[in-house]
């Protein structure tokens, strides 16, 4: 392997996007269940929601400030290091990454602040009113941004100039290309999914702890109810999904599944190493026919196989088919922890059933594990194209130095660990303390005024907060 | 009748940009200024007079950045390869300031220090590393074809060097003259000194950018009448309502240091930014990547602008509206009890 600019580049970047997406995927669902938790604390008067309300809301903050120094990163890459991308593309999704600002950016940073520092500030109403539009800015900002990458993964409306630049046609086709609906979905819902596992593994671990946390118990059995539902309909979206990569990505969808020559009545792949030299499969075990009827829906279906494709035209094999088996085993876990979860609340014992708490903490980390997967799926089974079938990657990089991409991305890798090791054992020490160690310890009692009148009387505890 | 979109779009590119050098201008500053306060307390006052904006006072950045690459791609695909490494640097020390917010307050005694050195080294280097794309940007960029074509190292030079420093006092003044504005007491005090000193600093080194600038660039030059030996009055004469706008900045923030007066330094500190930054766009107007790409050659296909210009019209006024709630519920001053929640 020759370290080029180029590859080097697109090592950086797949190094920054897949460490940004860490945050958003968790964000944008906790934003959500934040909103949810004011709102049942507003209508219910619960004290238990606004504990977990001001538990949770300490993760978010971590959590959003690293996003956001990751994503303006993202940001100016596409012109560091994709300048020739950059050119020729935003014609037609530079709108698409502007709105993204416009719209959701200063929506999320602008609230944020009353979030988290409004609390004695603004009204509860008010407040609320603050987190919801928290949430909604994050849900804005991915549809701008998977509306952005469908269109790099099946550009429609556009024409392509004399000078090799695009313009768009027909904006409708730009933002909603065909692939849009089921890609947001997907997000979304691993979103939800990743914030649900999160929430249930830090709730869980509590519990094992001490089983009679009704805070934590509470908490554990929204994050199920949420798995339960969503791992279930993931299934069905990224199914859609698949269906969608078959119809305009077909050599995307011989890398997942591993297929060489076009047959019908394809086996499926259970497992296999895929070998781009002899190209064929070693080590497989597979069921037969099961790999036309999952991927067409239809047993005797005709699906095209690598072969069919120039070999500069095919993506990398092995990595594609392996992200995909782990998102779909993680999914599939995911699943069954939904099921098993549902079954502990429906029959009661919810918090003794150890064994299930265990698997909740296990299952704690598979979102974010299944996020960068299905992003590796989508990205690399799209290569060798940036944009599909119409620029390459290795047409879409800056003319800039091995040097100076080798030392940014060292840099970045080194900065990234040290705020990554930090940012993850905040987290963590604020998990194992567990809801409700802040809101039982002590603030720190103000100092009065050296004038008031009672300045040596003990601070009543009202006033402590 | 049709509208002028580039145009449009210069205009709101530039006012992107100078929103972000204000805004995130005293949060940096307020970085800059961080070694130099008395005690922890103090640092902690510090940063909660920032903590609920700051983030979005950086997203400026990112419409700056954003929309240069939206609405003037070839100016951003120009920029950005010829800027490599001082934009990463910037990214980089960035990064490390922002995550200081939220790190700090959970960092234990021995982790602390860390983000507190994070965030006053993270928000030096960002400010030098911003002077230095700002200077790299002056000297212009060796384009061929309308790419960059230049060396990696192109940026780096006295000149660029000196529009960095300029721009680290600069920041350390609007930082000083934000915290006499939100703080009182002691720090108020010190606040009032660094601004004393960061004022002096930046008089000084906005007129020396200010002549090196006319040295660097004979066309920048010519336009304030300098013919290389002598000034031509015409021009200068037309051109001197900006220099005169900075007097007046220096003028108000001096006074209002003198009489301790609350906001007048930042106002002061503010005009001398505008000044500074008008004397920027005199000089290079229509050029977006100077004396090479105009904004026009760099502009984006019509129908993306107009686009644009429709989110814009209905979403920035709301942007601005919210922003300055925002501004207007963290009013008043900040004591040593800001916190969270
Ligand atoms: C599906 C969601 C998603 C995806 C695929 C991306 N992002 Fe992101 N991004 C978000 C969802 C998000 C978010 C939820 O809106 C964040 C995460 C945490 C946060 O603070 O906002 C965010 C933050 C964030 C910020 C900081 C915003 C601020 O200042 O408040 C920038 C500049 C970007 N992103 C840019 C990008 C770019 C250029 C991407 C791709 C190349 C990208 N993001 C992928
Ligand atoms: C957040 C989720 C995303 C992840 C985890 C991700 C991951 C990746 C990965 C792993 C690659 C490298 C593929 C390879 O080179 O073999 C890649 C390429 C690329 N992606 Fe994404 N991506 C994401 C979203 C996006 C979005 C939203 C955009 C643009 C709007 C984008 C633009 C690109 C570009 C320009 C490349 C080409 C450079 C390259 O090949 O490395 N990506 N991405
Ligand atoms: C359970 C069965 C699942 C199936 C059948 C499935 C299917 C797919 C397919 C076919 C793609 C590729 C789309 C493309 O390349 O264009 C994909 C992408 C992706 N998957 Fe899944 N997926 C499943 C579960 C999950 C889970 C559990 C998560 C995360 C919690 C997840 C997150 C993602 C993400 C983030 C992407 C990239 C974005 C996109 O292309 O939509 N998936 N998935």
């Amino acid at each position: 392997m020759h370290f080029d600019a180029l590859l080097l580049s697109r090592l950086q970047f797949a190094f920054t996007i897949a460490f940004h997406i860490i945050f958003p995927s968790f964000t944008i669902g906790l934003a959500s269940f934040l909103a949810v938790l004011e709102g049942l604390w507003l209508a219910t008067r619960n004290e238990a929601f606004k504990v977990l309300y001001l538990f949770w809301v300490k993760i978010f903050a971590i959590s959003f400030g690293m996003g956001v120094v990751t994503g303006v990163v993202m940001s100016y890459e596409i012109g560091t290091n994709w300048s020739v991308y950059a050119t020729l593309v935003a014609p037609v999704i530079g709108p698409l990454l502007a709105f993204e600002v416009l719209a959701a950016f200063f929506l999320e940073a602008s609230f944020l602040g009353v979030m988290l520092f409004g609390w004695k500030k603004v009204g509860p109403r008010l407040h609320f009113a603050a987190t919801c539009l928290v949430a909604l800015g994050t849900l804005i900002s991915a549809f701008w941004i998977i509306s952005a990458n469908s269109w790099m993964q099946d550009p429609s409306g556009y024409v392509r100039m004399a000078d090799g630049t695009l313009r768009a046609t027909d904006w409708g086709q730009v933002i909603f290309s065909p692939t849009f609906p089921v890609r947001f979905g997907h997000m979304v819902l691993a979103a939800y999914l990743t914030t649900a596992l999160v929430v249930g593994a830090a709730s869980a671990w509590r519990l094992l702890k001490d089983h009679e946390e009704d805070e934590s118990c509470l908490a554990l059995k929204m994050a199920i109810g949420m798995f339960a539902i969503v791992a279930p309909l993931q299934l069905l979206v990224g199914d859609a999904s698949g269906k969608e990569v078959l119809r305009v990505q077909p050599a995307k969808l011989a890398a997942i599944e591993a297929f060489w020559d076009t047959r019908r009545a394809e086996a499926f792949h259970v497992v296999a190493w895929p070998d781009e030299a002899t190209e064929t499969n070693r080590w497989e075990v597979a069921i037969p026919k099961l790999g036309s009827l999952i991927t067409a829906g239809r047993v005797d279906a005709e699906i095209k196989g690598l072969k069919d494709f120039a070999p500069a035209d095919r993506p990398p094999v092995a990595v594609v088919f392996w992200a995909f088996r782990v998102m779909v085993g993680l999914g599939l876990g995911m699943i069954g922890l939904g099921a098993w979860g549902a079954f502990r609340v429906w029959r009661g014992g919810l918090p003794d059933d150890r064994w299930l708490l265990r698997a909740c903490v296990a299952m704690g980390p598979a979102g974010f594990i299944s996020v960068v997967a299905g992003w590796t799926v989508a990205e690399v089974g799209r290569q060798p194209f940036v944009v599909y079938g119409v620029l390459r990657t290795a047409e879409a990089v800056s003319p800039v130095t091995t040097g100076e991409v080798s030392v940014s991305l060292i840099a970045f890798m080194a900065i990234y660990a040290l705020i990554f090791g930090f940012g993850a054992l905040y987290i963590l020490r604020l998990m194992a303390a567990g809801p409700l160690a802040g809101a039982e310890a002590p603030v720190p009692a103000m100092p009065r005024p050296p004038g008031y009148a009672l300045a040596a009387a003990p601070v009543e505890p009202e006033e402590r907060s | 009748m049709s509208l002028d979109l580039p145009l449009i779009w210069a205009g709101l590119i530039a006012i992107a940009v100078l929103l972000y050098v204000m805004l995130d201008g005293f949060d940096l500053g307020i970085g800059i200024l961080f070694p130099f306060a008395a005690s922890p307390a103090e640092r902690d006052t510090m940063m909660a007079t920032v903590a609920p904006v700051w983030d979005g006072n950086e997203t400026w950045l990112v419409l700056g950045g954003g929309g240069l690459f939206a609405a003037f791609p070839f100016a951003y695909a120009a920029l950005l390869p010829a800027l490599y490494i001082p934009i990463i640097l910037m990214l980089l020390a960035l990064i490390l300031r922002g995550v200081a917010f939220e790190f700090r307050l959970h960092g234990r005694a021995r982790s602390k220090p860390l983000w507190t050195m994070a965030f006053a080294g993270g928000s030096l280097v960002a400010t030098l590393a911003q002077g230095l794309v700002l200077g790299g940007f002056i000297q212009g960029v060796t384009l061929n074809d309308g790419r960059f074509a230049g060396d990696a190292f192109d940026w780096l030079s006295p000149y660029s060097l000196l529009v960095a420093a300029g721009l680290a006092a600069g920041y350390a003044l609007i930082g000083a003259a934000w915290l006499i504005w939100r703080t009182e007491g002691e720090l108020q005090v010190r606040a009032r000194r660094w601004a004393w000193i960061a004022l002096v600093a930046v008089a000084v080194l906005l007129a020396a950018v200010s002549f090196a600038t006319l040295l660097v660039h004979p066309e920048v030059g010519a336009r304030w009448g300098w013919t290389g030996d002598r000034f031509d009055l015409a021009p200068l004469a037309r051109l001197s309502p900006i220099p005169l706008l900075g007097a007046a900045g220096l003028a108000i923030a001096a006074l209002g240091l003198r009489r301790r007066a609350q906001g007048w330094p930042f106002a002061g500190a503010i005009l001398m930014f505008l000044s500074g930054y008008l004397g920027l766009a005199a000089g290079f107007f229509p050029f977006v990547v100077p004396y090479a790409l105009t904004f026009r050659q760099a502009a984006n296909a019509d129908n993306a602008l107009s686009l644009m210009l429709v989110g814009v019209a209905i979403l920035l006024p709301a942007i601005i509206g919210y922003s300055l709630w925002v501004y207007w519920i963290f009013r008043g001053k900040v004591g040593a009890d800001a916190g969270y929640h």
